[in-house]
Formats: structure tokens, C-alpha cells, sequence
């Protein structure tokens, strides 16, 4: 009961806190050769793996391949037989004997034809089922069965309708990659929030308007996941067809090469057409990136 | 007494498929120009239905919305809504967001130059102006409502129709839009419909309260006068005799004669 009262020491640290000396803090900036140092351990930690494993992988396969009547090249001889055709994809010597550049420039031509085309179709298709109950309705299971058609069985078909290669290796890409971008733009129309609509509606957005203003950015996001999953099909599609109807592109390329026992242009040709299908992937993922910019919901 | 906005006998029966539920009951309300009403009622008396056959976003099952002498059943930007959960559209800045009414409904009376005026007008009424350039998801809820607010005045409503702006808010920023909005209604003298929950709101707020039975088929069960003067300041009604009188009779409203049951 009898305790001493302690003094607070608060009024006395107060003012001392007050008083202390202010003082400039410089922005400790790290020396550059830090920074650059800092920069390549990440990128190092990024790069060497799959390096690592590339290396590891063309290691077996030149032990597996290099022994006498082996079916398939190994590097080695594949990066041998094929230096002509990497470090010169620009000759042309008429017909279908050109560099590897123009045979992908054909095949790319042909798919950004194609999906443009599907693109546009798959998004107002896309547009009109998701809007319209009956149109869902009366279209939906006429989708759901032509999507699982493989794209290698329309290509009959549609050589007999355009009587033509060239149409018809574009129709075959304008047919394979439109389904998942109608089904994925109709399941993003779907789901615009009751409250957008709601706030169309107030303000009297005409239907015009209400599809530019409202829609299309509210569905972005499922709109780039179809299209995303469109341009790989379309890629899978081409490389199928042209090696059927012929002429310049990397498809014909793949089967001519096997037609001439090229083994090592095929494998080189296979290595393209992985790099350009994953630029393709990249390049639309990249485009969705910057047109869903802020529609995250907040 | 001129009947500005009427709800004439307005009953709205959902019907899903062999049931059907009745929602509203015979609502009977006139607003005269300049008015703050509110509407209280537990969660689930059909209030907010009520705002939205205001609106015109639903239509009413028999009678219906006359403003200014002329039945209104679809939306339009002279009803204008706050919406709870601000709807403000995510892709847009704030100012593209408060544009996109005001250059609907001004497209033929203002030239370009003044719709963008009008814009950063509101804006400023709302003390927006300064994250005009900012998307919905980099500003706090409070200032998302501010937004959705100066939204809904940017399309000079002849009704503004607020549905629980503040609920979704924090008790402090409640408090802070609370006295905004008080501030635009006595500078602007807007007709204010308010949907609330909060019984210290809508006595604050409004000039009258309408109070809602339970539902299903809830009803008008009383209208109370707030005859407090404007400007009102929070903290001195704080010991008001009438404000707490106007309390006390919403509360027994509300938690006495119409307690919500919890199975009904």
C-alpha cells in the first residue's frame, strides 16, 4: 500500500525527442556492379535450369543415336546435315524450294487469315449465345457436337466445297479454333455482373453501345482465354492440313522432308514449329494482358 | 401537398413456377419535390425491390411509379441509383466512369467541352477530383461510393435513389459520406430516396421514414415526420430530445411490434 510513486519519465523524454537534430537521410544507393550482379544471379537462376536439362537431353539422345544404323539422326548430324537451311532461311529457288523463313511465312499467313476470320465469327456467335437463351438453346448442342470433330476431317470436305487447297487449309483453321472462342465468349457474357447490367440500363445505354461499352470489356478476360486456346489449335490444325494439301509451308516442308528421307530437316522443322506455336501463345496472352488491363474486380 | 414521385397501390408477387410469393403489399407513398425520405425495414421486407420498381429495373405486378404527374416503368437517367456495392465499371477511370452517363444524357444539350466541365464538377462536389485518372480497384470503398454518387448526380436525376450506399462501409467513412451526402442535399436540394438498415441513418438523414413490416407481403406500417431542422450536425443531436425521441419510435418499430423472426 505504501509504494513509492514512480516519476513517469514520459515528460521528460518528450521534449528531448522534440529537440533531437534532424537529420538528412541520403538514399543509400547500392554501387551499379551490385545491381548488375543482383540482376544476372536472377537471371541465372531462371536460365541454367532448363539449360541444364537441354543439355542433359541432347547428351542422351547423341549417345542413344550415334551408334551405327540407328533410325533416327543425332544432333550432331542433325545440326550438320541442316546448317544450309539455319544459317540461310531466305534463299529462294523457285517452286517449293525455299528457305525455311518463307515456308513459316506461308503457314503463319495462312493462320492469321484463318483466325482473324474465326476470331470475329466466334466472338459474335459467342456474343448472340450468351445474350439470347433460345439462342443457346437451339445452337449449344450443335456446337458441343461439331467441336469435337478433328480438324483433319474437315479437310475433305472443304476441298470438295472451295474445289481449292489454299481456302480450304484456311477454312480448316477458321473451323478449329472457332469453338472454344464461341463457348468461352458466351460463358463470359454469361457472367456480366447484374450490377453492369444495371447500370446500362440507368443510364439508357442503347444495344449498340451497351455490346462496346459493357460487354466486350466485362468479357475480355474470358474472351482471351478462348482465343488464347484458339490460336494453339489453329497452329495444330495448319501444320496437319498443308502437310495434306501440299505447296509452300512448314507442314508440306515436314512431309517432303520425310518423302526425300530428310530426317534432320524434319527435326529441325519440328523445332520451329514448337518456337513459333509458343510465340503465338505468348503474343495473344501478351495482347489479353494489355486489354484486361484493370478489369480485375475491385 | 404536390405529389412529386407517387407509388400508386403497388403490389409484386415473384412467381416461380406452381409458387408464387407476394412481396410487397399495397404501397402507397407520395414525395414532394426537395424530400429526403428513407425506407427501414429488416433484410428481406422486399425494400430493396421496392428501389428497384422505382428505378424501373423490375417491374411492379399491379399499380405503379408516377413522377411528376407521368408513370415511369423503365430505367432512366432521372431515377438515377446509387447502387450498394458502388458498380462502378472496372475498366473505366472515375472520370470515364462519371462520363459515360453524363454524355448520355447531355448529348444533345452540351457541347464536349461542357460535359467535360460537368464531369469535374461533380467530381469536385464529391471531393473526387483529384483521382480522376484512377481505376475503381486503386481507391478505397468510400471513395468508390463518392464516385458512384457523384455518378448518379452527374445525370441531374429529378430523383436520386440511394440503395444502402453506406453498407458496405466502415463505421467512420459511414459517418464521413453520411454528412456529404447531407451536405449535397441542402446545397443541391435533391428529392432523395433513401433504402437503409441503420436506424441512426435514416433518422439523421431523412424528412421522413417509412418503415417496413416483414415480409412476405410487407406493407407500409408507419411513416414517421423528423422534424429536426437542417442543417443538423451530428454531434449536437447527439442529445437531441427529438432525435431521440424519432429513435426510440423507429426502434420499437422495428425490434417490439415487427421483430424480425428469424424462421419466418
Amino acid at each position: 500500500m505504501n509504494m513509492p510513486a514512480t516519476k513517469i519519465e514520459v515528460e521528460t523524454a518528450a521534449p528531448a525527442s522534440i529537440a533531437a537534430p534532424v537529420v538528412a537521410m541520403t538514399p543509400k544507393r547500392p554501387p551499379r556492379a551490385e545491381t548488375y550482379a543482383r540482376i544476372a544471379r536472377e537471371t541465372a537462376v531462371r536460365v541454367i535450369p532448363p539449360l541444364v536439362v537441354i543439355a542433359l537431353l541432347l547428351l542422351v539422345w547423341e549417345l542413344v543415336c550415334r551408334r551405327a544404323g540407328s533410325a533416327l539422326p543425332p544432333p550432331s548430324k542433325v545440326f550438320k546435315d541442316t546448317k544450309e537451311l539455319i544459317f540461310d532461311p531466305f534463299f529462294d529457288h523457285g517452286g517449293i524450294d525455299k528457305g525455311l523463313f518463307w515456308h513459316l511465312s506461308a503457314s503463319l499467313q495462312r493462320v492469321a487469315l484463318g483466325y482473324s476470320l474465326s476470331a470475329i465469327a466466334g466472338i459474335a456467335l459467342g456474343v448472340l449465345v450468351g445474350q439470347s437463351v433460345w439462342a443457346m438453346r437451339g445452337l449449344d448442342p450443335l456446337f458441343q457436337v461439331l467441336r469435337t470433330i478433328p480438324p483433319l476431317a474437315w479437310l475433305p470436305l472443304s476441298l470438295a466445297a472451295f474445289r481449292d487447297g489454299q481456302p480450304s487449309a484456311i477454312f480448316v483453321i477458321f473451323i478449329t479454333s472457332i469453338w472454344p472462342i464461341i463457348i468461352n465468349t458466351a460463358v463470359g457474357i454469361r457472367n456480366i455482373p447484374q450490377d453492369y447490367r444495371n447500370v446500362a440500363a440507368v443510364v439508357q445505354l442503347n444495344p449498340l453501345e451497351f455490346f462496346a461499352k459493357i460487354m466486350i470489356p466485362a468479357a475480355a478476360p474470358y474472351i482471351f482465354t478462348g482465343l488464347r486456346i484458339g490460336i494453339g489449335l489453329s497452329w495444330l490444325a495448319i501444320i496437319a492440313a498443308e502437310m495434306l494439301i501440299g505447296g509452300v509451308g512448314i507442314g508440306f516442308f515436314i512431309w517432303d522432308a520425310w518423302n526425300s528421307s530428310h530426317i534432320s530437316e524434319i527435326i529441325l522443322a519440328l523445332f520451329y514449329v514448337g518456337i513459333v506455336g509458343f510465340v503465338l501463345d505468348r503474343v495473344i496472352a501478351g495482347l489479353g494482358k494489355i486489354v484486361t488491363r484493370g478489369t480485375a474486380q475491385g | 401537398m404536390t405529389a412529386y414521385l407517387k407509388l400508386d397501390h403497388i403490389d409484386k408477387i415473384f412467381t416461380r413456377g406452381a409458387a408464387t410469393t407476394e412481396v410487397l403489399k399495397d404501397i402507397n407513398l407520395t414525395i414532394e419535390k426537395g424530400e429526403y425520405v428513407s425506407i427501414i425495414g429488416h433484410s428481406g421486407c422486399g425494400k430493396s425491390t421496392l428501389l428497384n420498381i422505382i428505378a424501373g429495373l423490375t417491374t411492379a405486378t399491379t399499380g405503379g411509379v408516377l413522377l411528376e404527374n407521368r408513370e415511369v416503368n423503365s430505367p432512366g437517367p432521372d431515377r438515377a441509383v446509387v447502387f450498394q456495392n458502388h458498380s462502378l465499371l472496372p475498366w473505366l477511370t472515375v472520370y470515364e466512369n462519371v462520363k459515360l452517363g453524363v454524355d448520355k444524357v447531355f448529348a444533345k444539350t452540351k457541347t464536349r467541352a461542357e460535359r467535360d466541365a460537368w464531369v469535374m464538377h461533380n467530381l469536385n462536389l464529391v471531393q473526387m477530383a483529384h483521382a480522376r485518372d484512377k481505376r475503381p480497384s486503386e481507391i478505397s470503398g468510400g471513395m468508390k461510393q463518392r464516385v458512384g454518387i457523384a455518378r448518379a448526380l452527374a445525370m441531374e436525376p429529378k430523383v436520386l435513389l440511394l440503395d444502402e450506399p453506406f453498407g458496405a462501409l466502415d463505421a467512420l467513412t459511414r459517418a464521413h459520406l453520411q454528412d456529404s451526402v447531407m451536405a449535397l442535399h441542402q446545397k443541391l436540394g435533391n428529392t432523395i430516396l433513401m433504402i437503409t438498415h441503420d436506424v441512426d441513418e435514416a433518422v439523421l438523414l431523412s424528412d421522413r421514414i417509412v418503415m417496413m413490416t416483414n415480409g412476405p407481403s410487407a406493407r407500409i406500417g408507419e411513416v414517421l415526420e423528423v422534424p429536426l431542422a437542417r442543417p443538423r450536425k451530428r454531434l449536437e443531436l447527439a442529445t437531441n430530445a427529438t432525435y431521440l425521441k424519432c429513435r426510440q419510435r423507429v426502434l420499437e418499430f422495428l425490434y417490439e411490434r415487427h421483430r424480425f423472426v428469424e424462421a419466418a
